[in-house]
């Protein structure tokens, strides 16, 4: 069968517009980052050839003695974050999803994690976030970075909680993973919001009908479509786990206890990330309800709209309201 | 409290560190006789270089392996592990009553380097990631205005993994002259000769930036000129290429064709221990 081509206007690298009933902050992760650097003097704080595409540019211009650009070297980058870890720096870095993972994942490994290195890599463009297709698309690196021992794994949800994980990473021992979020980044969680890490948390009551366990942006676009769905009479609640490692295992089967099925929502393969988490839980301990993975399917993605490509592998808010309301 | 702690190093006495050199290779001899095999050929071959470090050039204390200032010796052959252990035990980082559990279960003396040995630095081993780790380290160590310098071995076998080059460009973009790679050209990798046209590594080093001198490795007068000549704080990163004889102190290992990995029989052994010391 072939597809009516759909033609829209692609943006560039991952970042984030302003979304015209969305609160917004510019570029949360480096504002934050050279302000958490003034406290802090043993903060430093590398990229490979992508500060103006991480949004690190604030703390270079504040800090540029505490600062380098490696250049296209992911593998040196991990490796350089990873020695000034040793000489007790706290490294904070950006590359690319792809690049660290699909690259720079035995240098992730050994270099930092195996020795609880205090690296902090910040990875741009996770999952599905940009239409550049699959060279630029990091729709496995949950799945990748999970398989690393010792390793912290973070999906923020919006700015409110990236600026938090900013300052809380730089507390958690050893080698941290966040994907990132840039650009004008939305504001989804309330101020009375607190991430803590290891931790899920319940962003939404409902009646017990239908939970969705959410992580990162997805979180996001999981709250409006329970909006939406209550219009169709549907009270979902949601648990938002933006730690994916440690996995918050008790969170998790409360929650899938007290609902009658469950959607999973995730901006990565339906398997290897969330999904596979929670329902490794919930087998594990025979919590058994219906579960509904909204994620991709795996496969290589191409080129296009952000709009377009996430209408087209099931990852849109259209998608989210079905599951939750249809149940399917 | 070693002379070089609080110092820089004086003039070699370069009869002690052959001496030194010497034991390191017998207490190698003495770990390969209980595990019966290892890398020894490297480690032999390594031995005048750890001996130079150690005993002379960086200024480090056994009695508290995490001085901030310490200078920095970063092995990056994992599998260099048996030399590294004779000279933590000869240094005082290590009992020497411990080296006969080299490689066996449960020891913290294993075939290839992690950091969970006294006065190891990085785990070594995955090759190809210690040098920038360096590159790292002498930042850091910069920033801080500390006066220790960061010493990285690595292989000419390590040259064709392309992070290598990756750490060269980066240390010598930011002119880190703290920082000294030792460059163990001993000509064998895993599958026999060194593969692919890695030559002439003194002139790439030289051509990437690098403040780059060529030694015999087996020669330690030749060896602490070149690590005295590596002092200099020029703005540039220094290395010293390492021409190093695989089994180097023992003929019949020298002579073997496939050094890579090397078994002992107990019969060998002594004729081994026989040859070392006719060779001092």
């Amino acid at each position: 069968m072939t597809s009516t081509p759909v033609f829209g206007q692609t943006r560039g690298m991952g970042e984030l517009i302003e979304v015209a009933d969305k609160e917004t902050v510019l570029a949360p992760f480096g504002t934050e980052l050279a302000a958490l650097g003034r406290e802090r003097p043993e903060i430093v704080a590398l990229t490979a050839d992508m500060g103006r595409y991480s949004d690190i540019l604030p703390f270079r211009d504040e800090h540029p003695d505490r600062f380098w650009n490696v250049g296209m070297a992911e593998q040196n980058l991990i490796a350089t974050s990873a020695g000034l870890a040793k000489v007790g720096k706290i490294a904070y870095c950006t590359t690319y999803s792809v690049f660290v993972t699909r690259r720079a994942y035995d240098f992730v490994a050994i270099a930092c994690a195996h020795s609880m290195a205090n690296v902090k890599i910040f990875a741009g463009m996770p999952g599905l976030m940009n239409g550049y297709g699959a060279t630029h698309q990091a729709t496995e690196d949950l799945n990748m970075m999970r398989g690393i021992a010792d390793l912290t794994i973070i999906d923020p949800c919006d700015a409110t909680e990236l600026r938090q994980v900013v300052r809380a990473v730089a507390d958690i021992p050893g080698t941290v993973y966040v994907r990132l979020l840039r650009g004008h980044v939305p504001v989804e969680l309330p101020d009375s919001y607190e991430f803590i890490p290891g931790r899920a948390a319940r962003v939404r009551q409902g009646d017990g009908s239908v939970g969705v366990i959410s992580t990162g942006y997805m979180t996001g676009r999981a709250l409006d479509a329970a909006q939406a769905a209550t219009g169709s009479g549907v009270d979902a609640g949601i648990l938002h786990v933006p730690t994916i490692k440690p996995f918050d295992t008790e969170a998790v089967l409360e929650f899938a206890s007290a609902h009658d099925r469950l959607v999973v929502a995730e901006n990565h393969k339906k398997t290897g990330g969330l999904a596979t988490l929670v329902t490794e839980a919930m087998f594990d301990a025979g919590v058994l309800r219906p579960v509904i993975r909204v994620g991709l399917e795996d496969g290589f993605f191409e080129c296009g709209s952000q709009e377009y490509l996430e209408a087209k592998y099931g990852v849109d808010l259209p998608r989210v309201l079905r599951a939750i309301v249809d149940g399917v | 409290m070693p002379a070089t702690l609080t110092s820089p190093p004086g003039t070699a006495d370069v009869a002690a560190l052959k001496d030194r050199a010497h034991e390191l290779r017998r207490l190698q001899m003495t770990m390969t006789r209980g595990k019966g095999e290892g890398y020894i050929a490297q480690g032999l071959g390594i031995a005048d270089t750890l001996a130079a470090l150690y005993f002379h050039e960086l200024r480090h204390d056994p009695a508290d392996p995490d001085w901030p200032d310490r200078d920095r010796f970063l092995l990056s052959t994992g599998h260099y592990s048996i030399a590294m252990y004779a000279v933590l035990a000869a240094a005082g980082y290590l009992d020497e009553d411990e080296l006969p559990t080299y490689g066996l279960n449960g020891s913290r003396l294993p075939m290839s380097t992690f950091d969970i040995t006294p006065g190891i630095e990085v785990v070594g081993g995955s090759l190809g990631q210690c040098l920038g780790q360096a590159v790292g380290m002498a930042l850091g160590l910069r920033l801080d205005g500390s006066p220790a310098r960061v010493f990285c071995e690595f292989s000419d076998g390590e040259l064709d993994e392309g992070s290598t080059w990756e750490a060269l460009m980066g240390g010598a973009t930011f002119g880190v002259d703290n920082l000294v790679a030792l460059v163990d050209c001993n000509g064998i990798q895993a599958d026999g000769p060194v593969t692919v046209a890695i030559e002439p590594v003194a002139d790439k080093l030289t051509a990437f930036g690098w403040d780059t001198r060529e030694v015999d490795g087996n020669d330690m007068q030749a060896l602490t000129d070149a690590l005295a000549a590596s002092r200099e704080r020029d703005g540039r990163p220094k290395a010293i290429v390492l021409r190093t004889t695989p089994g180097s102190g023992i003929p019949s290992i020298v002579a073997r064709p496939r050094a890579h990995f090397i078994r002992v029989t107990d019969d060998e052994w002594a004729g081994f221990m026989d040859e070392l010391e006719a060779n001092r």
